[in-house]
């Protein structure tokens, strides 16, 4: 078996390679963004403008936790953007009918809420092998129609809602904004999910191969409704977060919100066919979309062009994969030495 | 303890219209390995697939030890010891090998539910230590190589503490030396205490390592023997029911001029400077073991891939194909390996089939005319023999056979010069192994160029007029068959041209 | 003479010919018009049967190559984007001083390619599914929208233009001419020609279409295209009914086309379907919402009905033709298969 080892370091080093490759990709090229943006506009990298931007980013990390489950596993949401309104405007409305509501009690209401709605696509996907697409295309409409029913059309603003309530995302402790200790929470549990639990693995599996899935007995089901029912928890606590930091719920919050999330989970370079990505990807996807998002209308691009670009960043991101993956299949044909 | 660690009795497996396994009978004993021979549709794989618990048996019972076993799903299987290895790996490629070995039974730490990644890269490393390969159990396991992987596959099925192993045509995809290890690994097994299924087409793989062999025909047990016991020719007699000789149809065809051309087409990581020359009425073999490349070259000639270099020309016009649609157009008909997949479309009626590569010539101004289409079918289907009712039957519910000459039935309505068979005869029963021989007889009679990919030693010696030897990509022999002997057709096809 | 001879006779069953999922759609469309008889007592009236399309029937002009697109087993999201595009390059050009001919020229020519570049892209790259493809395109095309239009509207169209969503011919509304005319060529395509035949196959089994010598990437490259050019005439039809267009027009057309298409008893599994069963869809789904949109029911609880039409229907399906699905085009890179030998 000796004369194996030279090919095997080379595929593996080519394999991880491409993945370091990428991570350093990103964060020079976040670096690089700072700078230019620096550049053109001073106000960019002030105390204020960081704490705003990261406190954005953090509801859009607390997002993507969830949607890198769900595209591991080859499937994919669009309906949370309007399970974050669901959940916003009722979270709201029970603050704005009970002033004396604990703000805890609205953050677990909020996920209770988007808990239902994960649970539902999750059966509806899962049990029923309606395309995710589909399932969250339909309930989409269905969750945001809902949102509009429960409020009668009528907006929650700001006078209406507790200060306990909105200091859920204004307030801090000793100095670091609660969105930010959330999603920093958020992370190191779903790092060592991932990583380090069963669970967590056998995600990675399903969406590797999963009729291997099946046939090895691993409860692919279960996997797959339990990504979404995560999902919908998140997105339901990101109503809550989202609802409080703009002071106002509507029924059109966060309407294709989904796409961001998407493309700060793409970006990351978590695969879209399922089964790979990393944490430490996430998290710079994250934060490249958030200084994208945030940086953009500084440098006096027009808020109108913020989907375009999206769009670009997202069809960028996967064409990249596609052709990187070509390469390494190339490089690995070639050392077949036929 | 009862001296046999595994037994079946009475199993009967049906399907709709098929019965799969027909009352049938195995035991293994402790610590032997045992060869499971027949030829392919013989029952094998539904045998194992009852014993893996991929299937319930709808008769019959399993005995483990010599107590009652009730398997119903694969992890009934695995609890009660029993592993499979197949020809083809099903993984997770995304996954590190010492994942793809331990999943479904990770090392957790019991307090904190966390897993212990220390632990099972260390016993991974120890397992792949044990089957004398030492790559790192952190590569993802879509790096591997074929042989590395089923090496991992053995890892696993030790690290469930497997007592029984079911190898299905392990060596099939392996080349000489990683056959060899594979021997010896799996002598080592044995060694151990691990009862072995060993199935395998190849007659050296068996009496190299078995000590007993059953032999199923046709969905049923014919026998068990000791190896010492049974001759060669027992064997095969029990495995196709009548006497060795294989009745290969004679042909009386004109062998005419070049039709089709083959010049140094080379596709990186496939083949290389593969040559070779098709004459009309001629059937040209293309041989060699599993993973030469003969099917990459087909299907390059073919269009559906590319080459990178070469040329391919027919009567004498070189090609530039672009795809099996130029292909056909030009007169090149190719009938797939994978039947089901690649051959037909399934839940078709069979004049849809039939007609689809020429949907042209069924249309009457423009409109596609299903009376002009079952016309044809019903004609080539019948010329072909085809067992089937209707022209309107589903493509489903054909047998191999059958479904093999819709594929050809396929070809026919289209203006073919040369046509290549890729493993005509697999999975087909040994009648219809016949009618189709016939088939190419009268296509050789009729003018065509055929090109006949197989595996297949005798059928290779039988059908065709000259072979071409393929080892690892190249070209290693092209030989008269009249002139020609096994021994040294093998011999081209594993040792490959002098100065390999 | 034959040993065994092959018949050419095609069994007729009662049974089967009414146990068809179309005969359920005429069955949901009549209950569809006593609700909304009961609920609005005018509503069973020949006008209404003639006026009431107008409202809905430019996205049915979707519906027709999204049967094509998701028989093949694919799908299309970016259509209510490319309407939104074309309508708005179509208004900007104009109002900029194009003549309003042309500028419809122009319209149909946008979505056409916004059709193609999604075909071009799905040929281009097989590894990604339709599903991720249109997706992205859905926001760059409608991106592209806004960033020309911003949020403002533009129109100011001709008279003469308005005939296109209001006008009619002897009594009968130009739009439902020209819808018929349409169902009528898609039909007759899919049911009747070689082209139509190949969508089947390729949608019951790409690989074996490939192999029997099919042009799949023309193939695919034609239907997006074309849908793109039919996004293109539900832009003519919208703007001309609203006299006016914003970048955010057609929002949830997506949803709605690919709802009737389902509702017809097209699988996403690809490979089954008849066009008939969405045509009647689109009446389905266009009298309930007129309907209803008359006892003035808010448009977001109509969508709630659209939404779980499509679930529904996708599910009812499912059980009824299994759920084996396409993946993309061609399959995940699998690790060497097929005794492929690694090097040594």
């Amino acid at each position: 078996m000796s004369d194996t080892k030279p090919a095997i370091a080379d595929t593996k080093r080519v394999s991880r390679s491409t993945e370091r490759f990428r991570e350093v990709g990103l964060l020079a090229f976040i670096v690089v963004i700072c700078v230019l943006v620096q550049i053109r506009n001073h106000n960019f990298l002030t105390l204020t403008n960081i704490q705003d931007l990261l406190a954005n980013t953090a509801i859009l990390g607390i997002l993507a936790v969830g949607m890198m489950m769900v595209i591991l596993t080859r499937g994919i949401d669009l309906s949370i953007g309007a399970t974050i309104a669901l959940s916003g405007m009722v979270s709201a409305l029970t603050v704005k009918a009970i002033p004396t509501m604990p703000p805890i009690v609205s953050i677990l209401e909020g996920m209770l809420v988007g808990l239902a709605v994960g649970a539902i696509i999750g059966v509806t996907v899962a049990r029923f092998n309606v395309l995710p697409i589909i399932a969250t295309l339909g309930f989409m409409n269905v969750f945001r129609g809902l949102t509009y029913l429960i409020s009668g059309g009528a907006w929650v603003s700001s006078y209406q809602m507790s200060a306990g309530f909105q200091r859920i995302a204004t307030g801090s402790i000793f100095g670091v904004g609660n969105l930010i200790i959330i999603a920093v929470v958020i992370y190191v549990g779903y790092a060592y999910f991932i990583r380090h639990t069963k669970t967590g693995r056998q995600i990675y599996a399903v969406g590797s191969n999963p009729e291997a899935a099946d046939v090895s007995g691993l409860p692919r089901k279960r996997i797959v409704w339990l990504v979404y029912a995560v999902m919908g928890t998140l997105a339901g606590l990101a109503g809550v977060l989202w609802v409080a930091k703009f002071a106002s719920a509507q029924s059109d919050t966060a309407t294709g919100y989904e796409l961001s999330v998407i493309a700060a989970t793409v970006l990351g370079g978590v695969s879209i066919s399922g089964g790979s990505g990393t944490v430490s990807g996430l998290i710079l996807g994250t934060i490249l979309l958030g200084i994208l998002n945030n940086a953009l209308p500084l440098i006096n691009v027009s808020p109108f062009a913020q989907q375009f670009i999206q769009g670009v960043v997202i069809l960028a991101a996967v064409l990249t994969n596609v052709l990187v993956k070509r390469n390494s299949q190339r490089i690995a044909l070639r050392k077949r030495a036929i | 303890m009862s001296e046999h660690v595994l037994e079946l009795k009475h199993v009967t497996k049906t399907f709709p219209g098929v019965r799969a396994l027909d009352n049938v009978h195995f035991s293994l004993r402790r610590g032997e390995i045992h060869a499971l021979m027949g030829e392919n549709g013989a029952g094998k794989s539904t045998l194992i697939k009852v014993i893996t618990g991929v299937y319930q048996p709808d008769a019959g019972e399993i005995l483990i030890d010599g107590e009652p076993a009730e398997i119903r799903t694969p992890l009934d299987s695995q609890r009660y010891g029993i592993a499979a290895i197949y020809q083809h790996v099903t993984c997770y490629p995304d996954l590190s090998v010492t994942e793809n070995i331990f999943i479904g039974h990770e090392k957790i730490n019991r307090l904190t539910r966390k897993i212990d990644w220390r632990e099972m890269h260390g016993r991974a490393e120890d397992l792949l230590g044990q089957l004398d390969a030492d790559f790192d159990p952190r590569t993802s396991m879509g790096s591997l190589s074929v042989a590395q992987q089923q090496i991992v596959e053995i890892a696993k099925a030790l690290s469930a503490n497997a007592r029984i192993i079911i190898m299905d045509e392990p060596t099939a995809p392996l080349t000489n030396r990683e056959s060899e290890d594979l021997y010896r690994i799996t002598e080592a097994l044995r060694d151990k205490g691990v009862s072995i299924i060993f199935i395998s087409h190849r007659l050296e793989d068996m009496y190299r390592l078995a000590s007993r062999v059953t032999v199923f025909r046709d969905s049923r047990y014919v026998g068990t023997w000791n190896l010492s016991d049974v001759s060669r020719d027992q064997i095969i007699v029990a495995m196709v029911g009548r006497e060795i000789t294989q009745f290969f149809p004679k042909r009386n065809a004109v062998i005419g001029e070049e039709v089709l051309r083959v010049e140094g087409l080379s596709r990186v990581g496939y083949f290389k400077d593969v040559s070779f020359s098709v004459r009309r009425g001629e059937i040209l073999a293309l041989t060699g073991l599993v993973g030469a490349g003969r099917t990459e070259v087909c299907e390059a000639i073919y269009g559906v891939t590319s080459a990178d270099a070469g040329s391919v020309t027919l009567d004498g016009t070189e090609l530039g194909i672009s795809g099996p649609s130029g292909a056909i157009a030009r007169g090149i008909g190719y009938l797939p390996e994978d039947r089901l997949k690649q051959g037909l479309v399934l839940d078709w009626e069979i004049f849809k089939n039939v007609t689809y590569p020429t949907l042209g010539r069924f249309t009457k101004f423009g409109w596609l005319n299903t009376k002009l289409e079952s016309d044809a079918a019903k004609e080539h289907a019948e010329r072909l023999e085809v067992k089937a009712q209707s022209v309107f039957d589903k493509a489903s519910t054909l047998s191999g056979g059958n479904q093999q000459k819709i594929i050809v039935a396929k070809l026919l309505t289209a203006d073919m010069r040369v046509i290549i068979l890729d493993e005509p005869t697999k999975g087909v029963d040994v009648g219809a192994k016949t009618a189709i021989f016939n088939i190419m007889n009268d296509l050789a009679e009729s003018g065509f160029g055929i090109i006949m990919v197989s595996s297949e030693m005798p059928e290779v010696l039988g059908m065709s007029d000259r072979v071409v030897v393929m080892k690892e990509g190249r070209v290693t022999a092209i030989l008269e068959t009249a002139k020609t002997t096994q021994e040294e057709l093998l011999n081209a096809a594993l040792l490959g041209a002098a100065g390999r | 003479m034959p040993e065994r001879v092959i018949s050419i006779e095609r069994k007729w069953s009662w049974k089967r010919f009414f146990l068809q999922w179309e005969w359920l759609l005429v069955l949901i469309f009549i209950v569809v018009n006593i609700v909304n008889s009961s609920l609005s007592p005018y509503y069973l009236s020949l006008s209404t049967f003639l006026t009431a399309p107008m409202s809905f029937l430019d996205i049915a002009f979707l519906v027709l190559p999204m049967t094509f697109v998701i028989i093949l087993g694919n799908i299309d999201i970016s259509v209510g984007s490319t309407v939104a595009l074309s309508a708005v390059v179509m208004a900007v050009s104009f109002n900029a001083g194009l003549p309003m001919p042309l500028a419809v020229l122009l319209c149909l020519a946008v979505a056409t390619t916004c059709g193609l570049l999604n075909g071009v892209l799905m040929v281009a790259f097989k590894e990604l599914s339709s599903v991720i493809i249109t997706l992205a395109t859905m926001i760059i095309y409608r991106g592209v929208a806004y960033v020309i239009l911003q949020d403002q509207a533009s129109g100011k169209f001709p008279k003469w233009y308005s005939t296109f969503g209001w006008g009619n011919v002897a009594g009968i509304p130009v739009i439902i001419i020209v819808f018929a005319i349409c169902a009528l060529i898609f039909g007759l395509v899919l049911h009747m020609t070689s082209f139509g035949r190949k969508i089947y196959g390729m949608g019951n089994n790409l690989i074996a279409s490939r192999y029997s010598g099919i042009k799949t990437n023309s193939i695919v490259i034609i239907v997006f295209t074309v849908t793109g050019l039919m996004a293109g005439f539900t832009a003519l039809f919208l703007s001309s009914r609203m006299g006016s267009t914003r970048p955010n027009v057609a929002q949830g057309y997506e949803l709605t086309a690919i709802a009737m298409t389902v509702l017809g008893g097209v699988s996403t599994s690809g490979g089954k379907g008849r066009l008939i069963g969405p045509v009647l869809a689109v009446f389905i789904i266009g009298f309930l919402t007129y309907g209803l949109g008359l006892v003035n029911i808010p448009a977001q609880v109509l969508l709630i009905i659209t939404g779980l039409l499509l679930v529904v229907s996708v599910l009812v399906l499912n059980v009824r033709f299994g759920s084996r699905h396409q993946r993309p085009v061609v399959a995940r890179a699998q690790p060497a298969q097929k005794g492929e030998r690694p090097d040594e």
